[in-house]
């Protein structure tokens, strides 16, 4: 997802506990929400802390393959939607930081460790946007995916998160369905807009898949965060959500989902489907996904080429706090 | 609504247009290029914001040059399918983005031309002329009060923001006078008062530009130079290379639904 292969801190049993970490427990179980000035085991805000980091981190990074068709989008309209679209990404890229910062983490302290690399963003972002119906495709099936997983976290325990993603989720479907109104035209389009779609749905069908995250259920850091209501699917459910809602859309838009086994399995009420490559997958997390290193440096970049704007701020706020404090003075 | 038009010969009330059109167009084109890489997010979200007011304000004036140059051209076959020599912006918004300081002086200067013609246009004698400014100059407003206060903010805050904004400052300025020299179709639109004469904003432009640069301890450079040519359609260099990302689409797909 947004946030994949979070670690979740301390499965203790419920023996272990101590009784503040019981009572603490006893609440999320009657659904209570947890609000910042509370009490809360370490583990918990630190878990928080990486998912709802990575979270906003992807955000963040998540303007950039968009980005990279906003001068070419090719009608003003297209234009104005996606400018509008990656605004709100960096809207919930603010939304997720300030929920960050009431854990006691400031936005830069993240954002350092973005920049450093200790800290991660989805898989996603590291894959190109090649023709238009990309920027189609990235709507439909990664916002898509994005609102799967964030639908759920709206029952999310931590009181700030839960209320971003309520927030985020508005916004998020309709990037959805202006994505998938851009692959409409494109499947309905020319010969030429067709083949650019499937190319498009080839192409992210997959890393769309990896967003979810590799199987969890045997994993003990999703079995704390479930407990901890952190998480509240697991990742093969919300996979298998997703693939169940997709398919038929593709059919709809005519266009072929690229893997063999795909298959209706009446037993499950569900589709069967390929794996991804987990290896890929790994491998981009690893930072040799195609463009790694163009999205981070340039994130970097943005933020060391800013250095001098940030601190020329900072100067004329102290400036001008120190003429406010002399005319004070002078007054008196 | 038709008595405007006939006071009016269509074709420099199409030149009016396309010159308000090309200008929000271009700079909404190289405002949106900073999305995802501005200094700090608030930034990015502002910046997107503003490039997201231009290309709305641009569907709406080349939307109306369209219509009253009567040729079935809407206004994506203006923006997309004419070549340089077609467009009318001026000078200064096809300057490259540079740094932050560059791009946010040019907003400035720009911003502070806009917010003076719009509430101009608010009083055209032609409604549909009064209605896009009327929205628009809202717009305006709020740009202009955001890149002065910017300005203020970095011209007065360390020495390296303070020199970044001076050089911005001395690079963009001789390229805004194109904006108060008035030909032919300004004078024919003045005449009919659908459009303020472009030469009598400059006291206002001046005024409001002065008290901003003073705030930001700048200082106005002395040249008078003044490059023109963009809105006559005498372009620089850099406008080509706009044009080829942001028409590539309509140009590689001729006659293609998006
Ligand atoms: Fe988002
Ligand atoms: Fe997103
Ligand atoms: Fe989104």
């Amino acid at each position: 997802m947004y946030a994949q292969l979070v670690k979740s801190e301390g499965m203790k049993s419920a023996a272990e506990l101590s009784p503040e970490e019981r009572a603490f427990q006893e609440r999320i179980d009657r659904g209570e929400k947890i609000e910042p000035k509370e009490w809360m085991p370490e583990g918990y805000r630190k878990t928080l802390i990486r998912q709802v980091g990575q979270h906003a981190h992807s955000e963040i990074v998540g303007q950039l393959p968009e980005g990279n068709w906003i001068t070419r989008a090719p009608t003003l309209e297209r234009k104005a939607i996606l400018l509008a679209k990656v605004q709100d990404e960096a809207g919930h890229g603010l939304y997720l930081y300030c929920a960050a910062e009431t854990l006691g983490v400031s936005r830069d302290q993240l954002l350092a460790k973005l920049h450093d690399g200790s800290m991660k963003y989805s898989s996603i972002f590291n894959y190109p946007t090649l023709n238009w119906a990309d920027i189609g495709a990235v709507g439909w099936l990664v916002d898509g995916a994005a609102i799967m997983n964030q639908v759920q976290l709206q029952k999310t325990s931590y009181g700030p998160y839960s209320r971003a993603m309520i927030r985020i989720c508005k916004e998020e479907s309709f990037h959805q369905r202006q994505g998938y109104d851009i692959m409409m035209k494109m499947a309905q389009g020319t010969a030429e807009q067709k083949a650019m779609a499937q190319d498009a749905l080839d192409r992210f069908w997959y890393p769309a898949l990896m967003m979810f995250g590799p199987s969890d259920k045997d994993s003990v850091h999703s079995a704390q965060s479930m407990a901890w209501k952190i998480k509240i699917n697991t990742n093969d459910e919300l996979r298998q959500k997703f693939v169940d809602q997709t398919v038929p859309q593709a059919e709809y838009l005519g266009l072929k989902i690229p893997d063999p086994n795909l298959k209706w399995n009446e037993e499950k009420k569900g589709y069967d489907f390929s794996e991804p490559d987990w290896s890929e997958f790994f491998e981009v997390i690893a930072g040799n996904g195609p463009c790694n290193k163009e999205r981070l440096g340039a994130r970097v970049k943005a933020w060391e080429d800013g250095a001098w704007f940030r601190d020329g701020l900072l100067a004329h706020a102290e400036k001008a706090e120190a003429r406010r404090a002399a005319a004070r003075v002078a007054a008196e | 609504m038709a008595s405007a038009e006939i006071a009016v010969d269509r074709a420099a009330l199409f030149e009016f247009l396309t010159r308000m059109g090309d200008n929000t167009l271009i700079l909404g084109h190289r405002v949106s290029e900073w999305c995802g890489h501005a200094p700090v997010l608030e930034e990015d979200i502002a910046l997107a914001n503003t490039a997201l007011d231009l290309i709305g304000q641009t569907q709406l004036w080349l939307g109306l040059a369209g219509e009253v140059e009567g040729k079935g051209r809407n206004a994506d076959a203006l923006a997309f399918l004419r070549d340089a020599a077609a467009f009318r912006n001026c000078l200064l918004v096809e300057r490259p983005n540079g740094d932050f300081g560059q791009t946010l002086m040019r907003q400035f200067l720009f911003d502070a031309w806009h917010h003076v013609m719009l509430t101009a246009l608010t009083k055209s004698a032609d409604p549909r002329v009064a209605e896009i400014a009327a929205k628009a100059v809202k717009e305006a407003a709020y740009h202009l009060e955001r890149s002065s206060d910017l300005v203020i903010r970095l011209g007065d805050g360390t020495d390296e923001s303070h020199a970044r904004m001076q050089r911005a400052l001395d690079d963009m300025w001789s390229y805004v006078g194109e904006l108060f020299i008035s030909d032919d179709a300004d004078r024919a639109v003045a005449a009919a008062g659908i459009a303020p004469d472009p030469a009598s904003l400059k006291p206002e432009w001046e005024a409001i530009v002065s008290e901003v640069l003073r705030e930001a301890t700048l200082k106005a450079p002395t040249s008078a130079y003044v490059h023109k040519g963009g809105r006559r359609g005498v372009h620089t260099e850099h406008l080509g290379y706009i044009l080829a990302d942001m028409q590539f689409l309509q140009r590689a797909y001729p006659g293609a639904t998006w």
